[in-house]
């Protein structure tokens, strides 16, 4: 087993940072029982970068994306959204930093059935109260193709569209960054493969940036970078990769898991 | 499937418990409602038997002519006839009694007893100079008119004691008496809080009867003699027609029975009650089985994959609905016999005496209460159990929600348009009919049953309006209305479950209100005295109260009413007795023909019932036999429209005078020089004595005394009807709480992109105003509705009647809607808001 120390992996492209996780740990559970999810995680999300995360099951990359949005509470170390700290912010706070500066885009059920294709994507901005950037909305709509599609409601959408609302609606408020949830796990291959084609043209054209957790090697593939956790460590960080290099690196956690 | 559905119980405790408070309630009225009655009915038998302890066969008027007044007939209970019966073989004693109207003052001058059973009778000394009857605890019986005895409980709670002076009056004028004894009893009245009065015998004969005359002789058997051997030789001594005897037993039993009777009607009309609570209650346990089968889709699916017949799942749903009407039914009987227990302690507290008697819950109480509950609760999951049938084996493997709603309601809308334009139709054709009480039930029945069926095309719209309202509250307003549309059938059943209570509400208080108008309207209209001098107990007034007044230098006109039998041929009618002279300055009377004026002489005015009834017209003549058996004519001089007040034949007293035995005014109509002034009315009841007895009311009081009597009746409608309001709370509770569980998914999913706690909770509180507000509206409708239309039924015989619509009650009624969508959504808002993001939105 190779160990590599954290905080190894610094950034070979110096752009600012969206989002920070230093020495993040994550514990579940007391004694006996207690789980240790993340274990002192270091890591920089940079803007307009497209990040994945990837390992296998339980090495903690969902854990790590959900203290990282502030939908889970942190056990030790700091989780930074742009200069704002997580650590210590209440309830209230932290809602307001969600609907503000971060965008999701989860697995299933992301829309309310109720609301029209536009009103599910213009809800962050109803809730905050905000009018939507018209011109931006636009762009937006156009750039995942609903243009004709957004009267319907989720029901009378396909799969795969119901998902490029979802990604208009965390596009649509300009967030600082974007945390996407196994955003492919319900869709066929040709659905997944524009949902991630969107995600990608959206951090090229639009400058967003982007993290998703995912554990398909072809999705990783459209990301400019991927993270790779194992037992709640970072074990490696890839640069501009592709399906067969993220397969390989994925084939060796399965072998490690089967003799270990 | 027995197992399952028990575990399906167990597992869904939380959900069901709506649903078992909501059964629970109904079933604890219906228990309470009879374990009450139950008790009471007991209590009263037992004391009406006590009662009759000393009385072996009782000697009475003839049925008939006790209670119309035979005219020209003898008196028949006399000194002779009792001492006849005391003779007779077999008979150890003869008791023979008088009874009538006695009030007492406290010592501040007060009514004892508010006027519920203050009677006063005789006490008749036996051969040992006692009176079996009432034995003496403090001082000896009374003599003569200036001396009474009082019943130690009157005696005691007023702080009277033997030698003191009490203040009473029997028919007007106050007497002030002697009490030289006090005496115990177990007379049923007295235990429930009455009083009662002795006088010696010849006294009472004076003040309620006549000299000589009794209302009733109880004969006592010898040691080994029969009742019924009593009776056949007292019936031997009986005058032909006009009296009977009847054994102490049998009287008894008759009481007994009427009590039985009067019992039943009260527990019929609480039962009415109960079950509209326990209706209410329906469309809860059917919405929340709805919900519940809609929640279990996969599961009953996979039930029905793996080899589980249709009729199987049915079953396991209506099993599991037997489980829970069973324990909600078991914890409804207890806290019935709890409120059961409880009313009598209360009734006992307010004044109005129970008799002593076991908590009585009969096997009858028991099974009634145990099946309402069951087969209510099982009826109601009968279509949701019917509808888990229905669910594809295939549904196991999808991962597709249930999808119950989207089915069309087209049929459905069809249907309830039928119902309601049928009902509608039949109601509209009632209010044009004679007797259109039938029908417009009928009417009423389809309305309410349509506009169950249309409520789910009703939400819509209805709720559609209240968007404006509700954008005003952002996000949470906007969602809050789409969640609440957003399953009409359930919004619709829980909307109806309120709408039911509020619709008898409105309905209710729409009648009384315009009742109350009218009738007011009818008695104060028509009259032009400044005051109405009565009786408070309503029993006749003595004649002096008439003279009394009429000699007062403040009063500028007067006139008793009194009330005469006597007979037109063969029909019994009674004769009106007025002043003639002052009658046309007291009353507004409306004549189509001839007037008051000049009434007098053999001159009388008749309404117009019985001019058109008996053909009479101005100047027509007709025989009549007075009370004393003597003939007369009188001629018509008039024909006027009947009121409260006035109605039947108004002729002079003096026609009346010398035909009666005894004379009673009803009422006496008195106009003063002042007007109605607090001096003038301190000075009439001065010159009556302040008689406690005795209500002197100006028009105001009169109308004040029917609002005070309709306000009463509409609170205690209120009481009853609040059962059903709280089931329907209660039905607002589960309806939201099952939402926020079924949509715990979206609640994550919007608290993740920035919804905060208290917009999710005033999302789930928006949602159960709306849906409040929705069925109160309905409600008020409907009752509004429901108060015109039998107000139109009723206008026919009532000509004042005018439709009065109650703004501010109708305003208070939609508040309460809302407060009820509040409180309701107290709960499940909180739960809602607390729900964790993470764990929601994974939940699958």
């Amino acid at each position: 087993m190779t160990t590599i120390p954290s905080g190894v992996y610094t950034a070979p492209r110096t752009t600012a940072v969206a989002a920070r996780a230093t020495d993040l740990s994550k514990v579940y559970g007391q004694g006996e029982t207690q789980v240790v999810a993340l274990d002192a995680v270091s890591v920089d999300f940079r803007q307009a970068e497209f990040t994945a995360i990837m390992g296998p099951s339980g090495s903690g990359k969902s854990t790590l994306m959900h203290c990282m949005a502030g939908l889970d509470s942190i056990s030790g170390g700091s989780a930074r959204i742009g200069e704002v700290e997580l650590t210590g912010l209440k309830d209230k706070k932290l809602t307001q930093l969600r609907r503000d500066k971060i965008g999701f885009i989860f697995q299933a059920f992301n829309l309310l059935p109720t609301l029209t294709a536009l009103e599910n994507i213009t809800l962050p901005m109803d809730i905050a109260g905000r009018k939507p950037d018209r011109a931006w909305l636009d762009r937006v709509v156009e750039t995942v193709g609903l243009a004709g599609r957004l009267k319907h409601r989720p029901s009378q959408l396909s799969g795969g569209q119901q998902q490029r609302v979802a990604v208009a609606r965390a596009l649509a408020s300009r967030p600082e960054i974007i945390f996407a949830d196994e955003p492919t796990g319900n869709l066929d291959s040709r659905s997944g493969a524009e949902v991630l084609g969107f995600l990608r043209n959206s951090v090229r054209e639009l400058g967003q940036t982007v993290v998703m957790v995912t554990h398909d090697p072809v999705a990783a593939s459209y990301a400019d970078r991927v993270i790779f956790l194992a037992d709640g460590r970072i074990v490696d960080d890839m640069p501009n990769p592709t399906a067969d290099q993220v397969l390989e690196r994925m084939k060796g956690f399965d072998a490690k898991g089967r003799t270990s | 499937m027995f197992r399952t559905a028990l575990r399906n119980v167990l597992a869904h405790k939380a959900r069901l418990l709506m649903t078992v408070l909501a059964v629970m309630l109904g079933v604890a009225f219906v228990s309470g409602t009879l374990v009450f009655t139950s008790t009471l009915s007991d209590a009263l038998k037992n004391s009406a038997q006590k009662g009759y302890d000393h009385v072996d066969v009782v000697i009475q008027p003839h049925k008939s002519d006790k209670t119309s007044g035979n005219p020209g007939a003898a008196a028949l209970l006399d000194q002779r006839l009792l001492d006849q019966a005391a003779r007779v073989p077999g008979a150890a004693s003869a008791t023979g009694t008088v009874s009538g109207f006695t009030a007492i003052a406290d010592k501040d001058g007060k009514l004892i007893g508010g006027g519920f059973s203050t009677r006063g009778g005789n006490y008749f000394p036996g051969q040992d100079g006692k009176d079996a009857r009432y034995p003496l605890r403090d001082g000896v019986a009374p003599h003569g008119t200036g001396q009474l005895a009082l019943d130690a409980h009157t005696a005691d709670r007023a702080g009277y004691k033997v030698g003191d002076t009490v203040r009473i009056s029997v028919d007007g004028p106050v007497r002030e008496v002697k009490l030289t004894g006090v005496f115990t009893t177990d007379d049923g009245a007295v235990a429930a809080g009455g009083s009662l009065a002795l006088f010696d015998t010849a006294s009472a004969q004076k003040l309620f009867a006549a000299p000589g005359e009794f209302s009733e002789i109880d004969v006592r058997a010898a040691p080994g003699t029969s009742q019924d051997a009593l009776k056949t030789a007292v019936d031997k001594v009986l005058p032909k027609d006009g009296a009977e005897a009847t054994t102490g037993k049998q009287l008894a039993d008759e009481q007994a029975t009427s009590i039985a009777r009067s019992m039943d009607s009260m527990t019929t009309a609480l039962l009415a009650f109960a079950g509209i609570a326990l209706f209410v209650g329906i469309f809860i346990i059917a919405n929340t089985f709805t919900m519940l089968v809609a929640q279990r889709t996969k599961e009953l699916a996979l039930m029905r994959a793996v080899g589980a017949s249709r009729r199987q799942v049915t079953r396991s749903v209506l099993a599991e609905a037997f489980f829970v009407g069973a324990i909600a039914a078991v914890a409804g009987l207890a806290v019935g016999i709890g409120i059961g227990a409880g009313m009598r302690t209360l009734m006992n507290a307010t004044g109005a005496k129970i008799p002593d008697g076991p908590l009585v819950v009969s096997p009858t109480t028991v099974l009634v209460s145990l099946g309402v509950g069951i087969v209510v609760t099982v009826l109601a999951a009968w279509l949701p159990g019917r509808r888990a049938a229905r669910i594809p084996p295939v549904a196991a493997m999808s991962s597709v929600h249930a999808t119950a709603t989207t089915k069309s309601l087209v049929v459905r809308n069809t249907i309830g348009a039928v119902f309601a334009g049928a009902g509608i139709a039949a109601v509209l054709v009632a209010t044009g009919m004679a007797d259109g009480k039938a029908t417009m039930a009928l009417g009423a029945a389809l309305l309410v049953i349509g506009v169950f069926i249309l409520t789910p095309l009703l939400s819509r719209p209805l709720i559609a309006l209240a968007a404006p309202v509700l954008r005003a509250f952002g996000i949470s307003g906007t969602l809050a209305r789409q969640n609440a549309v957003r399953n009409p059938r359930r919004t619709a059943a829980t909307a109806s479950a309120l709408m039911i209570g509020l619709t008898l509400i409105t309905g209710l208080t729409v009648i009384a209100g315009s009742m109350q108008k009218s009738i007011d309207k009818m008695a104060t209209s028509a009259l032009k005295a400044d005051y109405v001098v009565s009786m408070a107990s309503m029993t006749p007034l003595s004649p002096e109260v008439a003279k009394t007044l009429s000699g007062l230098p403040e009063v500028t006109a007067s006139s008793p009413l009194s009330y005469s039998p006597s007979r037109i041929g063969t029909d019994q009618q009674s004769l009106t007795g007025v002043n003639g002279k002052d009658i046309g300055k007291l009353t507004q009377l409306d004549f189509s023909q001839g007037s008051l004026t000049g009434l007098g002489g053999d001159k009388a005015v008749v309404d117009e019932t019985t001019a058109k009834e008996k053909g009479w017209r101005t100047g027509s003549t007709f025989p009549v036999t007075f009370q004393d058996g003597k003939q007369g004519k009188l001629t018509v001089s008039g024909v006027y429209t009947g009121n409260q007040m006035f109605s039947g034949i108004i002729v002079d007293n003096t026609v009346l005078a010398p035909h009666q035995k005894t004379s009673f005014d009803n009422q006496v109509l008195v106009k003063t020089a002042d007007g109605a002034t607090d001096a003038t009315k301190d000075a009439l009841a001065k010159a009556l004595g302040k008689n406690p007895a005795i209500a002197i009311q100006d028009k105001k009081d009169v109308s004040d005394g029917l609002a005070q009597m309709f306000s009463t009746l509409l609170n205690m409608l209120y009481g009853l009807l609040a059962m059903a309001v709280i089931v329907a709370v209660l039905g607002v509770v589960n309806t939201l709480a099952m939402s926020v569980f079924e949509r715990s998914q979206e609640i994550g999913m919007l608290r993740a992109i920035g919804l905060d706690r208290r917009g999710i909770k005033r999302m789930v509180r928006l949602e159960s105003l709306v849906i409040s507000l929705f069925g109160g509206v309905l409600g008020i409708g409907l009752g509004v509705f429901f108060g015109w239309a039998a107000g139109e039924l009723v206008s026919g015989s009532l000509a004042t009647y005018e439709l009065v619509l109650p703004w501010g009650r109708m305003g208070l009624f939609l508040a309460l809607a809302a407060v009820v969508g509040v409180l309701a959504a107290l709960w499940p808002a909180r739960r809602a808001a607390r729900l964790n993001v993470l764990a929601s939105i994974k939940a699958e």
